[in-house]
């Protein structure tokens, strides 16, 4: 008997101070337990502030570049083997869901040779099917598995870029993870502790900083019509119209539509004062090694021409080309400081694969969060203490016996929470109300049952294993129950639904621990050596 | 201490009066919910845009919803959110204006705001500048510069005093700028040259939320599945150790908690926000577990008591767990109004849903789960063929 004892006694106080160590920690002091729990207990977005974004990365515009380059391709063979085509363009899906129905569409060319045209589509196209719609004219959709792919590297893609832009900011802990039922959604959430002003970083997120350096080859005119009147009316084969609208200009040029250099040649990207314009900011870049090789040939080949800094469709920049330029480049004419440094940031951090739009923002200022949780921390301990003194009233020494369950309970639940890493949230103090509430429960059946076998006259130690043995089965159903419930919301659920599972389980799990083992544990102890006992403090 | 001690009263035989109560209550909230057109979803399920403002002084909600209406913004709610003598705080809430996140509505509030209660120019807001503007204005005040400190140490500083701003009592509002000298650790020089660059504005943005309407249906429906996946676990599990009857006559129950529960968001005019679902799961697992308490004892009644009828079997049992169930509710109930009276407002919505909860789910168990029990088996025996001796 007293060997037992022992054992289970060693247990319980094992468990106990494991538990307290990681809650409370070594140093008693108030300051000290207040610190411990502060960083042992990580607290969700809505109670210590900070800023909440779910994004959704429009794939389709990857899709639409992909089916953009292959008709690039396709036009260049067909050009090439002499065959003549009146159309070939691309439809323009606007949003996720339409994305698969990217589409291309080639149409007149001759019937004679449609076994060419296949072999050139087959070569130039190998993901796309192609369909012949009448003689002359084929149709052609991405291969499914094709799309899948495309989509999900597009998304993974994007996902880094993100991190890369979020972890130049140098915020602390940020989160970064898809969101979303699987692939399908193509959603990612941000989550960033602490910042109660995410407009510049919701701006940041959604650049998609698409550098490109072109050769100008006429300009500038005043207007687009212009630089078309100066070329007949067309635009020569491979340019491109772009405006030019820094520092109050508004100018347009035409461009080779091939770039020299495009964002994915950089190295480095560093923001400074504007060297020609003062006032204004810049960024300069360097240029991989290859890229810098690829620039140095076409900067020694093109002396005296003009190149063309194109951020985002729109010139950014015009300067002539003095002599041969290696590796290096600038971005001149940003307005402000923080522009500059973020666009620096965009570029090192690469480019986005497609846009992003926002699907979500919640922000909670560290003011708002701190409300809640003291708030809601005062109103926990307000109830406690209600529930410690009726639970001694009613139950008298047993009471006490009660408590310390319950308080081991909340001392095991936060325990396993900071152990596991899991984040305490406003859903998951509910879990723990609930916990409090079975703990609670599972005494009162306990005792309850004691009581009415101590009523039908039985002797003290017998009405204690009966009560105990009685109310265990109605205790492990109820608490298995609920935590098989738990379980479910835990795999199905998201967010706020998650949090108050996790909470919920991990307090009944400990519940069944401390009402059934260690409460026991205690009334065996203090009836050790009393067997003939008449009477109890229940 | 004893409160209840054994009773014998006849909760089965008054089953038809409860059963109509019940009716009654679900019929309200239904009726409310049509007269008022639908439930009133919170922000999380409707999509939109939700400002919560804190104000020095009382504000003046009509003439903001004035100016914001004037913008060409849809104001869906401008109500007070706190409003005591020390706090007064608004909770803008706009309507969604298209398919995607509108941040331009945030943006357009905080600008009404900045325009009814302006502050001088060329001046940051206090109240609501991010620890990097503060430090960024800082650096640029010359007496500073000149005084030696670096601009790591402006940083910190600068985060100091909006990190102690942010803390109660002062929760993000200072009423004047000379509180500052109380933030420990800030020296004297810098505390001074705050309002060179800043002023304490009237306000203080407490919390912003944009929901697109993608997410609130997706939110919604993955609650909602959640919780039925939830129900039929346990459903299940109740078969296994009960019997089927057992299982479903305590999910009726808890559908008939979750309805009436819902029923009194609508009836007493509150949103049904995300934090009320945390508090319908607390209720579905409160509201079985206290139905398991009593068909638990049922169980073992009925195999000691073999001759007595299902109804007084039932009987019996509530009788026998009542001082269990009345202590039990009891103590939940004053813990959950301690979370409804000092939880302060963003708990509100969910103390309220577990206030009723608490108390729909203790009458369910009793008046609810054991009819229907008792109806059940009765379905069960007569289908059997009345000849069959009761188990």
């Amino acid at each position: 008997m007293r060997s037992r004892f022992g054992l289970k006694i060693a247990l319980v106080a094992g468990v106990f101070l494991v538990c307290a160590w990681r809650v409370i920690g070594v140093n008693p002091s108030w300051d000290a337990v207040r610190q411990n729990l502060a960083d042992n207990i990580a607290l969700g977005l809505d109670l210590k502030g900070g800023t909440h974004l779910i994004l959704q990365v429009q794939v389709q515009d990857a899709l639409k570049a992909e089916a953009d380059q292959t008709i690039d391709r396709i036009r260049t063979r067909l050009l090439r083997a002499g065959i003549s085509y009146t159309s070939i363009r691309r439809n323009d899906p606007g949003s996720i869901e339409e994305a698969d129905s990217i589409e291309i569409q080639l149409d007149g060319t001759p019937t004679d040779r449609v076994s060419d045209v296949r072999a050139i589509l087959e070569e130039e196209a190998p993901s796309w099917l192609a369909n012949s719609t009448g003689g002359s004219s084929f149709a052609l959709g991405m291969r499914p598995s094709e799309l899948l792919r495309l989509k999900a590297e597009t998304l993974q893609q994007s996902m880094s870029t993100i991190e890369n832009r979020i972890n130049g900011l140098g915020l602390t802990e940020p989160v970064i993870q898809q969101h979303g039922r699987a692939e399908a959604e193509h959603e990612i959430l941000v989550q960033l502790p602490g910042v109660s002003d995410p407009a510049r970083v919701m701006n940041l997120l959604q650049m998609s900083a698409q550098l490109e350096i072109k050769k100008v080859i006429d300009g500038p005119f005043t207007s687009p019509e212009a630089a078309r009147s100066q070329n007949n009316g067309i635009l020569p084969a491979n340019s491109e119209l772009a405006h030019y609208a820094e520092r109050g200009r508004n100018e347009w040029y035409l461009l080779e539509r091939n770039p020299v250099v495009t964002g994915r040649d950089l190295r480095g990207a560093t923001a400074g004062r504007d060297t020609q314009n003062p006032g204004a900011w810049q960024v300069a870049f360097s240029l991989s090694r290859q890229a810098g090789q690829r620039f140095g040939l076409f900067t020694a080949a093109n002396i005296g021409q003009n190149l063309a800094v194109v951020l985002d469709r729109r010139v950014q920049s015009v300067a002539s080309i003095e002599s041969r330029i290696e590796s290096e480049g600038v971005i001149n004419n940003i307005d402000g400081q923080t522009e500059s440094l973020d666009l620096a940031l965009v570029l090192r951090a690469g480019a986005l694969p497609a846009s992003v739009v926002y699907l979500e923002e919640r922000t909670v200022g560290a003011s708002l969060g701190a409300d809640s949780i003291r708030q809601g921390v005062q109103s926990a301990i307000v109830g406690v203490c209600i529930i410690v003194v009726v639970m001694l009233a009613y139950y008298r020494l047993a009471g006490i016996n009660a408590n310390l369950a319950l308080f081991f309970n909340l001392l095991i639940l936060l325990a396993v929470l900071s152990a596991f890493g899991f984040t305490l949230t406003l859903p998951g103090i509910a879990g723990i109300i609930l916990t409090i509430g079975m703990a609670v429960d599972a005494n009162v059946l306990i005792f309850e049952r004691i009581r009415e076998e101590l009523r039908a006259g039985k002797a003290v130690v017998a009405a204690l294993n009966a009560g105990f043995g009685k109310a265990f089965l109605t205790i492990i159903d109820t608490n298995l129950t609920t935590i098989i419930a738990a379980a479910f919301l835990f795999l199905f659920g998201r967010g706020p639904v998650r949090g108050f599972a996790v909470t919920l389980a991990i307090g009944l799990l400990a519940n069944l621990f401390t009402s059934v083992f260690v409460s026991r544990l205690i009334f065996d102890v203090s009836m050790w050596r009393k067997r003939n006992l008449k009477e109890m403090s229940i | 201490m004893q409160l209840i001690g054994q009773t014998s009263i006849d909760f089965l035989g008054r089953r038809k009066i409860f059963i109509a109560l019940s009716a009654a209550l679900l019929l309200a909230g239904i009726g409310s919910a049509v007269t008022k057109g639908g439930l009133k979803f919170g922000i999380d399920f409707k999509g939109g845009t939700l400002v919560y403002v804190k104000f020095r002084d009382a504000p003046d909600p009509e003439r903001i919803r004035g100016v914001l209406q004037g913008k060409g913004l849809s104001v869906a709610t401008l109500q007070p959110f706190q409003d005591t003598a020390d706090a007064h705080e608004l909770k803008i809430d706009l309507d969604l204006a298209g398919d995607v996140v509108e941040t331009s509505g945030k943006d357009q509030v905080i600008e009404t705001l900045r325009e009814i209660y302006p502050i001088g120019a060329g001046k940051l807001d206090f109240n609501n500048a991010s620890p990097e503007a503060l430090a960024q204005s800082l650096l640029s005040e010359r007496t500073l510069r000149d005084a030696g400190h670096s601009s790591r140490d402006l940083a910190s500083h600068a985060e100091a005093m909006v990190a102690w701003r942010d803390q109660a009592p002062r929760s993000g509002l200072l009423r004047d700028l000379a509180e500052l000298s109380d933030v420990p650790g800030v020296p004297s020089s810098v505390v001074a040259a705050v309002p060179q660059v800043a002023e304490a504005g009237a306000f203080h943005i407490g919390g912003v939320e944009v929901v697109g309407p993608k997410i609130g249906a997706e939110l919604q429906w993955q609650a909602i599945k959640a919780t039925l996946f939830a129900l039929a676990g346990m459903l299940v599990y109740i078969a296994f150790r009960f019997e089927w009857i057992y299982g479903v006559a305590a999910v009726i129950a808890v559908f008939h908690d979750v309805f009436i529960t819902i029923g009194f968001f609508s009836l007493f005019d509150r949103e049904i926000e995300l934090t009320v679902v945390a508090a319908l799961l607390t209720l579905v697992g409160y509201s079985m577990n206290d139905t398991i308490v009593i068909f638990d004892r049922v169980r073992e009644n009925r195999a000691a008591v073999r001759k007595s009828s299902m109804t007084d079997l039932l009987n019996l049992s509530i009788n026998q767990t009542l001082s269990r169930t009345v202590l039990t509710s009891g103590l939940t109930l004053v813990a959950v109004l301690c979370l409804l009276v000092l939880g302060g407002e963003v708990l509100r919505g969910f103390s309220f849903g577990l206030a009723v909860g608490v108390l729909v789910g203790t009458y369910s168990s009793i008046f609810i789960a054991s009819p229907v029990l008792l109806w059940g088996q009765g379905l069960q025996t007569a289908r059997a063929g009345g000849g069959r001796r009761r188990r």
